[in-house]
């Protein structure tokens, strides 16, 4: 599947099915991510959202009962191909969560070398570290106090640390799961600022159950029920004059 | 199919009555093009004075429709249909209380023509104020309906409004040069077709706003996109 301009996908995604024992919570999903775009997924709570993106960074397979059919392709490559270390995928692709999970026995800075040690990469932390916090908006914050707790932090620097540590590993994928939903409106603007910023190095995918965010943050929007693939186009188009009656009423608040 | 209603009752309420005060403005405007000319064909000059007086609760629909499309923008982030219809409603809002206010200049001119003896029947008048309260009226249809076949209908018969204007142009002008005492009355009926002309434009563009609500596509200005490359 290749892009607008003809550019092969970032990721590409051929009919996944995903199941959790019986429960078929994702069904014959197809879709393509240009690189350095956002593409924001949305529906209803149960749609499959979640378990859309952990199949994404091979995150589903570790669930007990958990499988999947289909293929996820990045940069042309299959994520169950041999040779693919599972280990290494999910630091090309990296995950923010939900709820804030900064490493609590850990200083800030070492929060976000704590990947990279893991991964053993070399070359010099402290910069890298200093770096990774510059990209995630969070440098003048914390630059006096690195090795303060970073449980010492709030929850939206929490996030932006968490975020920094998932970055400071070089991935070129950033997936996230509802990562502001417990954030502040102004906590909310930060992040949403930084991934328009971290849009120009990495590829987006996220998760938010607000559609005015997702509104706000993607170049590209994916609609998900009952674990199909609805709709998916430009964020502008959905917003505004979508194809599929379900999209429509759900976008207006007709749904249930 | 039952048409699927708004989760929100209140917001389904607001819309529903946002439609319904844009409904009132239109058959308010209809009902004032109508009487003004009657009131010109008739020469009743009290009628007249009824069109000019019933601007005022024209210009209070027009700023209670924009009071709602703000809020609901303000307090709904209103996306999809929704959007499109507020969207819509601030646009042909303005168009229908100026088919009002033209209303009202043409009363105003019957009472200036009820003044003087009448000139000879003018037959292309008639015709264009009847097609004029046709577009308005197949325009307000075409959006209580969402109806896109209808709005068509309205853009295309402008050329249509346009020629009998310029037929009608040709038959006043015809008079004043047969008779210097004919010219300040023709002149006056001049006015009365421009007005005409100019409310048939403003229900053409109620017309493509009903394409854009039903559709999501903008008909406005076709002759400007040639050549741009826009769709």
């Amino acid at each position: 599947m290749t892009g607008p301009n003809g550019a092969q996908a970032k990721i590409e995604v051929q009919n996944l099915n995903a199941w959790f024992r019986n429960n078929h919570a994702l069904r014959g999903v197809s879709l393509a991510v240009p690189a350095n775009t956002v593409l924001a997924i949305i529906g209803p709570s149960g749609c499959g959202k979640s378990t859309f993106v952990r199949c994404i960074n091979r995150m589903h397979e570790l669930v007990p009962g958990a499988h999947q059919s289909g293929h996820i392709l990045v940069d042309g490559q299959d994520l169950h191909g041999r040779g693919v270390d599972p280990v290494d995928l999910r630091r090309r692709v990296g995950m923010v969560f939900q709820r804030a999970n900064p490493f609590p026995t850990m200083s800030i800075v070492d929060n976000v070398v704590a990947g990279l040690k893991l991964n053993g990469i070399g070359g010099n932390h402290a910069e890298l570290a200093e770096r990774s916090l510059q990209q995630a908006a969070l440098w003048d914050e914390v630059k006096d106090r690195l090795h303060h707790s970073a449980l010492s932090l709030s929850g939206g620097q929490q996030q932006r640390l968490c975020i920094a540590r998932a970055i400071a590993v070089g991935p070129e994928v950033l997936l996230m799961d509802e990562p502001a939903s417990a954030l502040d409106p102004i906590a909310t603007a930060k992040i949403e600022e930084l991934i328009r910023e971290l849009r120009e190095h990495l590829t987006i995918i996220i998760v938010t159950h607000n559609m005015q965010q997702a509104a706000r943050v993607s170049d590209a929007t994916a609609f998900f029920y009952l674990g199909e693939l609805v709709e998916h186009g430009p964020t502008e188009q959905i917003f505004t004059n979508p194809k599929e009656s379900r999209t429509e009423d759900y976008v207006t608040g007709k749904f249930g | 199919m039952a048409v699927k209603k708004h989760t929100d009752r209140t917001y389904e309420g607001e819309l529903e009555e946002l439609r319904s005060k844009l409904l009132t403005l239109g058959g308010k405007v209809e009902a004032e093009i109508a009487q003004s000319m009657r009131a010109l064909s008739e020469r009743d000059s009290k009628l007249a004075e009824l069109v000019v007086g019933s601007d005022r609760e024209v210009n209070l629909l027009e700023l209670e429709v924009d009071e709602s499309c703000r809020r609901l923008l303000a307090l709904r982030q209103p996306a999809a249909s929704d959007l499109r219809f507020i969207t819509t409603a601030l646009k042909i809002v303005v168009d229908l209380e100026r088919i009002g206010d033209l209303a009202v200049n043409i009363a105003e001119r019957a009472i200036d023509l009820n003044q003087s003896p009448p000139l000879r029947p003018v037959h292309d008048l008639t015709r264009l104020a009847q097609l004029c309260q046709a577009q308005v009226r197949k325009a307000l249809d075409a959006f209580v309906d969402a109806d896109v076949d209808k709005a068509q209908a309205v853009i295309k018969d402008d050329d249509l409004l346009d020629a009998l204007y310029h037929n009608l142009f040709n038959e006043l002008l015809a008079l004043m040069m047969e008779d210097p005492r004919n010219i300040r009355r023709a002149n006056s009926l001049l006015f009365v077709a421009k007005h005409l002309e100019r409310l048939g434009d403003h229900a053409t563009n109620v017309a493509e706003m009903v394409v854009y609500m039903v559709r999501g596509t903008d008909v406005r200005h076709p002759h400007s996109r040639e050549n741009t490359g826009q769709p």
